[in-house]
């Protein structure tokens, strides 16, 4: 099939950036979105071009470092998918691709389509942990915990940490990443004893670095490519509520 | 000459750990603080490794090369993580869990190391639950458990598919709790390209900011290298895009052993290659050979009419269908090892029985377990996995077969270490994948997790402080010195040396040529003449990688072109080693398979008069031959036999 093109170009953090028309010929339905990406690229360095920067590393759906706004969804058409098991034959030969990177201003752009999300790292160092050191740890079956507990903070914890959701909210908000690691420990008896400054540092650290409110529209969670759900977000609020009234 | 000294301590096997433990040098808590330790990369290893050292109290820098640690490719592991709790109360033991490894390993592993992986693979489980990571459970609340191959036990512990992801984001919650604490520098997208000695030890590293483009210097007391496999240097494989060996082959370059670099696992049910614009490989579960069976048409003509697209699988009628597993290995059937199971398949296709429009894939058939069991049953078990094939395939497994092929999974070899993991440079110590120690010729499933965890924990936290223990009167290392400016320098000079060449040919182009060389000559199936061909084919490629490789764009800043060609080009001197090293090799075992040494049926042969070694190869410089050194391995608790499949 053919494509147009129609992908963020910005050579750094502090250039301006514009949209480049690339046209794409030949490219087999069975091919990656990644791999369509990779034989422009290829195309580029043949012409002595530079080839468009985008981040992606495991190409399995789990690493969460690929990203991609495409044609106005996190991660493309697809449902339930990163870009990188995104395929072409979800797009119609002939089809204009619009391609940036997330928007958002807690991740700003380092070139083209790269962008930097080491503010959830900090939300997560902020308190996304049980303070435990290595060692020294009970038997790992003296800790029972229900199955439908256990499932349910297995749910939450599938989060890849991609930041589909903080690109797909108009207010770039992070509350479903966050209420992701929050929801695992609030539903965990090993994450109760620190519950508290849990989720008071963790909102705090968010709410400093420039992330958004939520309004309730629930796009992370239609965009979210783990299908982490906005019941996560119901239990951040209910932890935060006990934490400041406690 | 480096003498090799694997350093096991005295005693019986099962006291050996505890006795170490017990003798070895600790470093005081106020002298904790003036000790520098580099930690490169963030996988299971290297992030536990971290964690753990900083709550100690030494002074940690982790540099990795994703935008975040919590990315490494230790992520992608599905399906568990092996330790011997005994919980189902099924006979295991640590004993059998050391057993089953040294056997699965074809024994080429060394007894110490593979009793302590055993040992502590409990502690793992309890330190990992107290983390909060949710593993699955009964109804009753405690964990629940799986069966992998190679065993006769339940003894695998996951958390869905995704058993590699929370594992991962455990030791990242507890690195992010020392980042938080002051007490470890994180540095994210970078690259290392250099170890740098001083007076004979590893005292730091030369890291490339990624996003810069800038070298930097980073010193330390000793140096941690955690950066993986090289399962890359076949371009196609199940690793991560910037999984490499460079990390690896740069600290063999500055004079650390290289072990059995060809022992290469190649995992057997993974999603067929499809183009040859395909950029990696992805697996699908070993779990699945539970349920499904693996088949090839009986009559060549069935297999080229599907290679053609005019037949399909559905209407082969039973009797011309050959389910080469179960007729081969009656006992074990479709859940022979990984390596057998690769072999087979491989061998069918070689014969042009092989299915799909290339001819390289076999199916794997669940029709029969649908009919039995339902497909709600299949659904639960497998839903997963038939989603993702679906989403790569286009084509329904539930209806029409999966079609699978082996593909390259991950690397046994690595860096050659003692039993405190420190390679044959001192002060640089080598942690999970990246190291040659504990599976031999072949890993089990659910061992990797074991060991890169083990590692990080349990084992380097011990021997790397019995290492810094008579360090603690030297101060900080200053990085402005002529051992740091020369290393940094070589990096520089190669980095000009790419830009210089201003070729026509792009850098994955040399990549997919070495891979196809390797997949050929030193994939499932080895020779001496393929081998020698490999070598010659090798050197004549990296020769022209140098004379027309083309790297667009600065040095400065991002340059995504420049960081793939400084890969390839150690991939391209990695290769070559390897094939060397299977060359050597006059037996099969394992992973490692020698056309010339096998049994009458075609199974492998292992020659243990003369091969029972762990091949180190040492460095001897740019175009000179390595010299080979050998570990005798030494088995005193297990009895050596030939693996046998055919009947229980």
């Amino acid at each position: 099939m053919d494509l147009k093109l129609k992908i963020w170009r910005q050579p750094g953090p502090d250039a301006e950036g514009k949209f480049v028309h690339y046209p794409v010929h030949n490219i087999s339905k069975d091919a990656s979105f990644l791999e369509m990406m990779d034989i422009l690229n290829e195309e580029l360095v043949a012409n002595g071009e530079e080839p468009v920067a985008f981040d992606h590393d495991c190409r399995e759906g789990i690493c969460g470092m690929c990203s991609l706004y495409i044609n106005g969804h996190p991660h493309g058409p697809d449902d339930s998918i990163t870009t990188c098991q995104l395929h072409m034959r979800k797009f119609k030969d002939g089809e204009t691709v619009v391609i940036e990177p997330w928007r958002a201003k807690p991740f700003p752009i380092i070139k083209d389509l790269m962008v930097d999300r080491t503010a959830f790292d900090e939300i997560i160092q902020a308190g996304g942990y049980v303070s435990i050191n290595t060692g020294g740890v009970p038997d790992a079956n003296a800790i029972p915990i229900k199955k439908e507990n256990a499932d349910l903070a297995m749910d939450a914890a599938a989060c890849i940490g991609c930041g589909a959701c903080v690109a797909a909210c108009k207010n770039a908000s992070a509350m479903l990443f966050v209420s992701a690691k929050v929801s695992q420990f609030a539903l965990l008896p090993q994450g109760k004893v620190e519950a508290k400054r849990r989720v008071e540092n963790m909102v705090a650290k968010m709410d400093d670095l420039g992330f958004g409110n939520c309004t309730n529209t629930y796009a992370c969670e239609a965009e979210c490519p783990k299908d982490i759900s906005v019941a996560n977000i119901a239990r951040m609020n209910r932890e935060f509520f006990v934490a400041k009234i406690s | 000459m480096t003498k090799l000294d694997s350093k096991i301590p005295a005693g019986p096997l099962a006291e050996k750990w505890t006795n170490y433990k017990a003798h070895q040098n600790l470093v005081n808590p106020a002298n904790k603080r003036k000790i520098d330790v580099i930690v490169v990369g963030t996988g299971l290893a290297g992030g536990a490794a971290a964690a753990s050292l900083s709550e100690l109290g030494f002074n940690v820098k982790v540099f990795c090369i994703q935008d975040s640690p919590r990315r490494a490719h230790s992520i992608a592991a599905q399906g568990g993580i092996n330790a011997a709790k005994n919980y189902p109360n099924d006979g295991d033991s640590i004993y059998r869990l050391f057993y089953d490894t040294v056997k699965g390993g074809d024994y080429r592993a060394r007894e110490a190391n593979v009793y302590r992986l055993a040992e502590v693979s409990n502690n793992i489980i309890d330190q990992c639950v107290a983390q909060g990571v949710p593993f699955a459970r009964e109804y009753g609340g405690l964990l629940d458990n799986r069966s992998f191959g190679g065993a006769l036990v339940s003894r695998t512990f996951y958390a869905r598919g995704q058993t590699g992801q929370q594992l991962l984001l455990g030791a990242y919650s507890a690195l992010s709790k020392e980042i938080n604490n002051g007490s470890v520098e994180m540095y994210t997208r970078r690259e290392m390209m250099d170890v740098v000695k001083i007076d004979g030890k590893a005292r730091g590293i030369i890291v490339r900011d990624l996003v810069t483009g800038k070298l930097e210097r980073y010193g330390a007391h000793a140096v941690l290298l955690a950066t993986g496999g090289y399962g890359n240097v076949f371009f196609l494989s199940t690793n991560a895009m910037t999984s490499n060996g460079s990390a690896a082959w740069k600290a063999y370059k500055r004079g650390a052993f290289f072990g059995d670099p060809s022992f290469v696992q190649i995992h057997p049910t993974c999603i067929p290659v499809h183009g040859d614009y395909q950029s990696k490989l992805t697996l699908m579960s070993e779990s699945l050979r539970n349920d499904g069976r693996i088949w090839v048409p009986k009559k060549k003509e069935d297999a080229e009419a599907i290679q053609k697209g005019t037949l399909s699988p559905v209407n082969i009628p039973e009797e011309d269908r050959d389910y080469y597993l179960e007729r081969r290995y009656p006992a074990f059937g479709n859940l022979v090892p990984r390596d057998v199971a690769s072999r087979a398949a491989k061998e069918r296709c070689d014969e042009g029985y092989g299915v799909g429009n290339t001819g390289l894939a076999v199916y794997l058939d669940f029709k029969d377990a649908i009919n039995r069991l339902g497909k709600n049953v299949i659904e639960a078990r497998y839903g997963n996995l038939f989603q993702m094939y679906e989403k790569i395939v286009d084509e329904n497994p539930y209806q029409t077969p999966m079609m699978i092929y082996p593909a390259i999974h991950y690397t046994m070899g690595g860096i050659w270490v003692d039993y405190e993991l420190q390679s044959t440079v001192p002060g640089l110590f080598v942690g999970g994948e990246a190291n040659f120690s504990d599976h031999g010729a072949n890993r089990l499933g659910a061992s990797a997790l074991m060991q890169g965890l083990s590692d990080g924990y349990f084992v380097l936290p011990y021997t790397m402080q019995n290492y810094l223990a008579d360090q603690i009167g030297i101060p900080h290392f200053p990085t402005d010195t002529p051992e740091f400016n020369e290393t940094e320098k070589d990096v520089q000079d190669t980095i000009d040396k790419l830009f210089a060449v201003k070729g026509n040919t792009s850098v994955d182009t040399f990549h997919k040529k070495l891979g196809l060389i390797m997949w050929d000559f030193v994939g499932m199936a080895r020779n001496k003449e393929g081998l020698e061909k490999a070598i010659v084919e090798i050197q004549g490629l990296r020769k022209e990688f140098w004379q027309n490789v083309s790297v667009p764009g600065e040095q400065t800043g991002m340059n995504v072109e420049l960081e793939k060609a400084l890969r390839v080009a150690d991939f391209l001197e990695l290769g070559e080693l390897m094939a060397r090293d299977a060359l050597n090799r006059n037996e099969s075992c394992g992973g490692h398979f020698r056309d010339e040494y096998k049994t009458e049926e075609g199974e492998a042969m292992r020659d243990d008069s003369n091969f029972m070694f762990v091949s180190a190869w040492e460095y001897k410089g740019v175009d000179k031959e390595p010299v080979l050194h050998k570990e005798p391995l030494i088995y005193e608790n297990i009895e050596v036999k030939q693996r046998n499949y055919k009947t229980a």
